[in-house]
């Protein structure tokens, strides 16, 4: 008998693993004399979308868009200040009495891999007791968690033999990091955050996690989220894409449609950022000038449109709606939405 | 005459607890206006050969070799004609600008200081060159921003007004240690084509370390692969990412996600870089590479010439021809 088994599907195929809806995270800054608020990052704000079962839902953006936040808030690292979160039909962080899903038996069901591989491990435990704690914390003996993690460190290719009793400053970053994804994969959760798992790694061994990444998904029938500033990375592993900028969601939709016809101008922006890989066709015009602007004020209406190029007086005055193009393909653009009063709304339209 | 030359660069490290030899044997070249990349992944020991250019290494590294820029023996200079050279003809610019410059003095300041340490000018004329130098970097608001503290800067400004430090005397060379590593993809971008353009503008000599073979792809003329404290492969730029010589080389390219990939499994190299305890006394590469046969372990293969104006550092690499070269590529029988 297996003790502690992987948790049971509920809601069936077509009900998605986890809902979010408008996810709300601000970080208060305080200062001065009396430590008050002076100002508040909005680092999530106001943000919602499923994951499916069987996915990989790859997140992109860059530094301060959110995308860690949102991250954390998906393992519960922190708590939204607002919104819901629903797990497979129940909401998760009831108790007994509210019904819904107490936040021990979601934190079994979902786990996290870090960038920081060594930070993320305790540097005086054996790789295998850190892969064993968890089960041990849930329930199972002793033995019975030691043979859990010694298999796990077998399925992510790192001999039990060799590797059990290594402390993580004896592997490299690579090992390491099989280290993080044997400890997530403990538990048998069914949904696994991954924020930034390869970026720190060097390319020869970044394909090798990505490849191993592929495989477990398979032999453990997993979900992932798989958060980066990579787009070259995520659109190799990703179904489909979620596009954040300054801690909300500006585009969203199946792979080939978001890298082969993005419809908001930040996604086709990052996209033509991408350094070619063609000597012979260089870029010679940056895309975008400037830097993402700071999440501590954001700009009224549509965030993005400091940066943009097709920015008209609507875009200041209104916050684009999210516009359904088809396909599960949306995009929060005015452009997008015919109607919207945009002068280039009307021409994707007709 | 050649800007730079490394003939034989040895760089080891050693301290009490154990001895790296981080640099191999390099020799390498680079001619005015010219941009190389070094190409090579955490611990090639690219950027232990960009500092030694400049005598940045610690105490304890032992440097041997030739290093000379622009006709200068940089091993045997003293202190202070070091720095003289420094910020003179040789100017760095690093990933991190938040830890390149100095936190309590403006932009403004550090600018002019640079300045005025090489050049005889009145401390208005630095001032009026260190505004110069911002709009040439395309900061916007370029006046205001001269009295800013680094820390009132986002992420890619810094590293342009890092950029203008660098410049403040024109120097002949330009090292760069990853300085787009750090910073978002749609400011990485604009960056990259600032540097290319001053590099062109004034025929700067840019030698730049990084490990990103799409930033390469961007801005080189000539690119050297490191492995191991050793340069692998050497060549234009466009052959290396056409059809690259080394296995090394070849690995790297196929392990580099790019679009198009998707749904096909990743090449990967296996295993990973040796650990430099010891001077590699055959082909460092040999332990992960599926082509390795006894030549590789007899010796450390010299740095031939197998096609012309392309350099490579392995026994399986034939000499000459185009057909030769397809023939490397193919995959191991």
């Amino acid at each position: 008998m297996d003790a502690l088994p992987p948790s049971a599907d509920r809601g069936g195929p077509a009900q998605p693993l986890l809902r979010l809806d408008g996810l709300v995270k601000h970080f208060p800054l305080k200062g001065g004399l009396l430590g008050r608020t002076q100002a508040v990052v909005r680092a999530v704000d106001g943000v919602g979308f499923d994951v499916r079962k069987g996915e990989t839902l790859g997140i992109v953006g860059e530094s301060g868009c959110g995308k860690s936040t949102t991250a954390r808030l998906l393992m519960r690292l922190l708590d939204p200040d607002s919104g819901t979160m629903v797990f497979d039909g129940e909401a998760v962080g009831g108790n007994a009495q509210s019904g819904g899903l107490p936040l021990r038996a979601y934190r079994r069901q979902v786990q996290m891999v870090f960038q920081d591989s060594y930070a993320s491990l305790n540097p005086r435990l054996p790789i295998e007791d850190s892969v064993a704690f968890a089960p041990k914390v849930h329930g199972l003996g002793n033995a019975e968690a030691v043979r859990r993690a010694r298999d796990m460190l077998a399925a992510v290719g790192l001999a039990p033999a060799n590797f059990a009793r290594r402390y993580p400053h004896e592997l490299s970053g690579g090992q390491r990091q099989r280290v993080n994804i044997a400890r997530a994969l403990a538990l048998r959760p069914r949904l696994v955050i991954l924020d930034e798992p390869v970026s720190a790694l060097d390319k020869s061994v970044e394909a090798q996690v990505l490849n191993l990444l592929v495989d477990l998904k398979e032999e453990f029938g997993l979900t992932y989220v798989f958060i980066s500033h990579d787009l070259n990375v995520v659109q190799y592993i990703s179904d489909r894409v979620l596009v954040m900028y300054l801690g909300e969601v500006t585009e969203i939709g199946p792979v080939e449609r978001i890298y082969e016809r993005p419809a908001h101008p930040y996604t086709a922006a990052l996209l033509a950022s991408r350094p070619s890989m063609d000597p012979s066709n260089r870029r010679t015009a940056p895309p975008l000038t400037g830097d993402p602007p700071n999440p501590v004020n954001p700009p009224s209406g549509c965030r993005f449109r400091t940066r943009c190029p097709h920015a008209e007086a609507v875009c200041a005055e209104r916050k684009p709606i999210m516009a359904d193009l088809g396909v599960g393909h949306a995009a929060a653009c005015h452009i997008a939405n015919p109607g919207s009063g945009h002068s280039l709304a009307e021409k994707v339209a007709a | 005459m050649s800007l730079v030359k490394l003939r034989d660069l040895r760089v080891t490290f050693r301290t009490r607890d154990r001895t790296v030899h981080a640099v191999n044997g390099v020799d390498l070249d680079l001619a005015a206006g010219e941009t190389l990349c070094i190409l090579g992944e955490s611990g090639s020991g690219k950027s232990v050969t960009l500092r030694a250019l400049m005598r940045l290494l610690p105490r304890f590294a032992e440097v041997q070799g030739t290093v000379e820029v622009a006709g200068q023996d940089v091993t045997r200079m003293s202190e202070s004609a070091l720095t003289d050279l420094r910020g003179r003809d040789v100017a760095m610019i690093f990933q991190e600008p938040m830890t390149a410059m100095d936190p309590v003095f403006t932009i403004g300041q550090q600018i002019a200081e640079t300045v005025r340490r090489h050049e005889r000018v009145s401390r208005a004329d630095a001032e009026a060159r260190a505004l110069e130098l911002l709009e040439l970097v395309q900061i916007p608001s370029a006046k205001r921003r001269l009295a800013a503290y680094p820390h009132e800067l986002s992420g890619g400004l810094r590293q342009r007004a890092m950029i203008a430090v660098a410049l403040a005397c024109r120097p002949k060379l330009l090292l760069a240690d990853e300085p787009t590593t750090a910073l978002d993809a749609t400011v990485q971008i604009q960056v990259l084509l600032l540097l290319r353009e001053l590099q062109q503008r004034f025929n700067m000599g840019v030698i730049f370390v990084t490990h990103d073979l799409g930033v390469a792809g961007e801005i080189a003329d000539r690119v050297a692969v490191m492995y191991a404290g050793r340069v692998v492969e050497e060549g234009p730029v466009s052959g290396l990412m056409s059809g690259p010589l080394h296995p090394y080389a070849q690995g790297l390219l196929g392990a580099t996600v790019h679009p198009g990939m998707r749904g096909k499994r990743l090449t990967t190299i296996p295993g990973a870089p040796p650990a430099l305890d010891k001077e590699p006394t055959a082909c460092a590469f040999a332990p992960r590479c599926d082509r390795a046969h006894e030549p590789c372990l007899a010796d450390v293969p010299s740095l031939r010439e197998p096609v012309a104006g392309r350099r490579a550092r392995c026994v399986l690499v034939p000499d000459q021809t185009a057909w030769c070269v397809s023939e490397a590529l193919s995959p191991a029988p």
